[in-house]
């Protein structure tokens, strides 16, 4: 019988209590419960985490880099999203 | 003979040698990922033996530290169970190997966190978090290989035939312990044997395998009698600490 | 595509890469940038797991256990080096399976270091010491490289390397402050290593065939020959530190140029070895394709039992 190779996943890790997961890189597995195992293994060796996602690759959609200018553009001129985009007079804290 | 300092040897002797057989893996490994687990495992094993001959050592007190005592002891001095000095052969053998070992340390730490020994206590409180994980791994893929492919499954099997034997010893008992179980210093390990049973079992099911109906029992390592395989693991442990007398690395 | 439009990608990536904005795996590349990296990171993939066996050849024998261990975790970190490039690899499509057999069939190469053996425990110091001390040479510019999985995986090693270099040093220091067989044998070690580590930089710049363009594309930093000569300038002086003695009667401190003059590489040998003539090339490959071999009824065994659990489920399920 042909090998198969074991699928990719994607790995995500939450580094601590409060920030959320971030991507830190892809192993393979036959399984999610193992992708688990070897993320743990491979990517917590210095405790880096304390929580671990896992996504098989072929299950992740992504936008297409062509589209970057009509998905991501339009917001940099919405500039009064971002809070520095208010004036606040001197001496005004905690706002 | 100071039975504490018997009983340490015993504990950090099972975490020595089967750290250095999972050691031997190391650049072996089916894939990557599992090198990399695997070295973890004995990572863990390592760190347990160093921590618990350091203690040996100073129960014993004739100045000989954790090196001296993992490096310069004769064959018949090392305590450990006859099943974790068995050759890897392959890796589901290993793997078999890990999981008759993990299920009994895990529930034996459970117990020994409340040792009233307040060293071996602690040194079972971080042991129990490393065992927790080695068991769930090494009975993960039991199961995985047990109930794999029909030519995995019968690897399985031969292991579990070949390493049955050896589990009795998990649960040896002699003089050595009485005082210590008496003392709260340490579990009585024939009260896990029931829970060990029911563990071993439950797995051994899911993974499709039947436990051999010989109930021979192959003993000897915790008097120090060993198999010819101890021979040659301490001659490549020793070699540089036999070679080089007393110098320092 | 219409070659027009070729031209406009291929400005825009270029572009790109002079503005240091990185490249990403789905966006669009020449195809020699993509095969040109993919060749790197793959063979750096392939050093990082070949180099694990040098020294797990002393796992086993190590002198104590703060030794053993840290050696464990070394050679296990490479292990990991390994898995992050060749993720890195994978996003440019470019199998793990694949590119292991092309290691394998020796279609592929990796570095002529892991190629010698380790004969002493005093290997263990002169690896950690100059070999990883090379490879982070080469490595901390690839944190910078365009691509960015390819930087992000290297920014990872670079920060796991920092004890690799260091541990090889401490045991050799140790060595040479210790009796004097342990100083001979840190001696013989630097001995042994000295040249092929500084041949793990590659060629002389006059005969590297790629560093121009990969210069041009920022996937490489600095040439062969200037790495090189930092590395010289670097160890010199930590081995006058502890009393060892560089295997050179060339080497002299050139005050114009502020760096040492060396003397002349064994280019032959050093090509013999990349040929695949080196004294261990046979057994290194072996090694690792009877770890797949040995392991594949492993990997098919969890796969068949990932199908079964998933049948499981689901007919749990409905
Ligand atoms: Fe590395
Ligand atoms: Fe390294
Ligand atoms: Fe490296």
């Amino acid at each position: 019988m042909a090998n198969k190779e074991w699928p990719l996943y994607e790995v995500f890790i939450r580094s601590k209590q409060g920030l959320s997961h971030k991507h830190v890189g892809s192993l393979r597995a036959a399984d999610e419960q193992m992708a688990i195992d070897n993320a743990r293994d491979v990517y917590t060796r210095r405790s880096e985490g304390i929580s671990i996602w896992v996504v098989e690759s072929n299950s992740v959609f992504a936008s297409d880099p062509n589209d970057a200018d009509s998905l991501y553009e339009p917001s940099n001129s919405k500039v009064y999203r971002h809070p520095t985009f208010y004036d606040v007079p001197d001496g005004i804290e905690h706002m | 003979m100071n039975a504490l300092f018997e009983y340490l040897l015993r504990l950090g002797d099972d975490s020595l040698i089967l750290g250095h057989r999972l050691s031997e893996w190391c650049g072996h490994g089916p894939i990557l990922e599992e090198d990399i687990a695997m070295t973890n495992l004995s990572l863990d094993l390592i760190g347990q033996a160093t921590s618990f001959l350091k203690y040996a050592g100073e129960v014993e007190g004739k100045s000989r530290n954790e090196d001296d005592l993992a490096f310069l002891r004769f064959e018949r001095e090392y305590k450990n169970l006859l099943l974790v000095e068995r050759p890897n052969q392959n890796f589901g053998a290993t793997m078999m190997r890990q999981f008759l070992f993990d299920a009994y340390r895990k529930l034996f730490f459970e117990r020994l966190v409340h040792s009233t020994d307040s060293q071996l206590s602690a040194i079972a409180a971080k042991s129990l978090k490393e065992t927790k994980y080695h068991l769930k791994h090494s009975s993960e893929w039991v199961i995985r290989l047990g109930d794999g492919t029909e030519e995995s499954h019968e690897k399985m099997q031969s292991a579990l035939d070949d390493l049955w034997k050896y589990s009795a010893e998990l649960f040896y008992q002699d003089d050595v312990d009485e005082d210590l179980i008496e003392n709260g210093i340490i579990p009585a390990v024939d009260a896990i044997k029931g829970e060990w049973d029911v563990l071993v079992r439950n797995v051994l099911e899911q993974a499709t395998l039947i436990i051999p109906s010989n109930n021979w029992e192959q003993v000897g390592g915790r008097k120090g009698i060993h198999s010819e395989h101890l021979g040659y693991i301490l001659a490549e442990l020793q070699y540089m600490q036999r070679a080089y007398p007393g110098m320092k690395w | 595509m219409k070659e027009h439009n070729i031209e406009v990608l291929e400005r825009d990536f270029q572009a790109k890469i002079d503005n240091d904005i990185k490249i990403e795996p789905k966006d669009w590349m020449p195809d020699e940038y993509r095969q040109t990296l993919i060749r790197q990171i793959s063979q750096h993939a392939h050093s990082e797991v070949v180099g694990m066996l040098p020294e797990g050849n002393w796992i086993t024998r190590a002198p104590n256990l703060r030794r053993k261990a840290v050696l464990l975790a070394k050679v296990q970190d490479e292990a990991g080096h390994g898995l992050y490039l060749y993720s890195a690899a994978e996003t440019l499509g470019a199998d793990r399976e694949q590119t292991i057999d092309d290691l394998h069939s020796g279609k592929a190469k990796y570095s002529s270091i892991f190629n010698y053996p380790t004969l002493s425990w005093a290997d263990m110091g002169a690896v950690g010491w100059l070999v990883d001390g090379a490879a982070i040479m080469n490595q901390v510019p690839l944190c910078r490289c365009s691509y960015g999985p390819y930087a992000r995986a290297m920014v990872r090693v670079c920060k796991e390397e920092s004890f690799h270099q260091r541990q090889g040093f401490e045991i050799m220091t140790t060595l040479a402050q210790g009796t004097a067989e342990q100083k001979a044998m840190a001696q013989d070690a630097l001995n042994r290593f000295w040249w092929p580590a500084l041949m793990m930089f590659g060629p002389p710049d006059e005969d590297s065939k790629h560093t121009k363009q990969s210069m041009d594309w920022k996937i490489k930093r600095h040439t062969n020959d200037e790495l090189r000569q930092m590395m010289v300038d670097i160890t010199v002086p930590q081995a006058e530190l502890i009393g060892l003695t560089i295997p050179d009667p060339d080497l002299k401190w050139n005050k114009e140029k502020g760096g040492y003059d060396f003397g002349e590489i064994n280019w032959d040998e050093f090509w013999q070895v990349v040929k695949g003539n080196g004294p261990c090339n046979k057994d290194r490959i072996e090694t690792r394709r009877k770890a797949k071999e040995n392991g594949a009824w492993v990997r098919e065994a969890a796969n068949a039992f990932a199908e079964k659990r998933k049948l499981r489920n689901t007919k749990k399920a409905s």
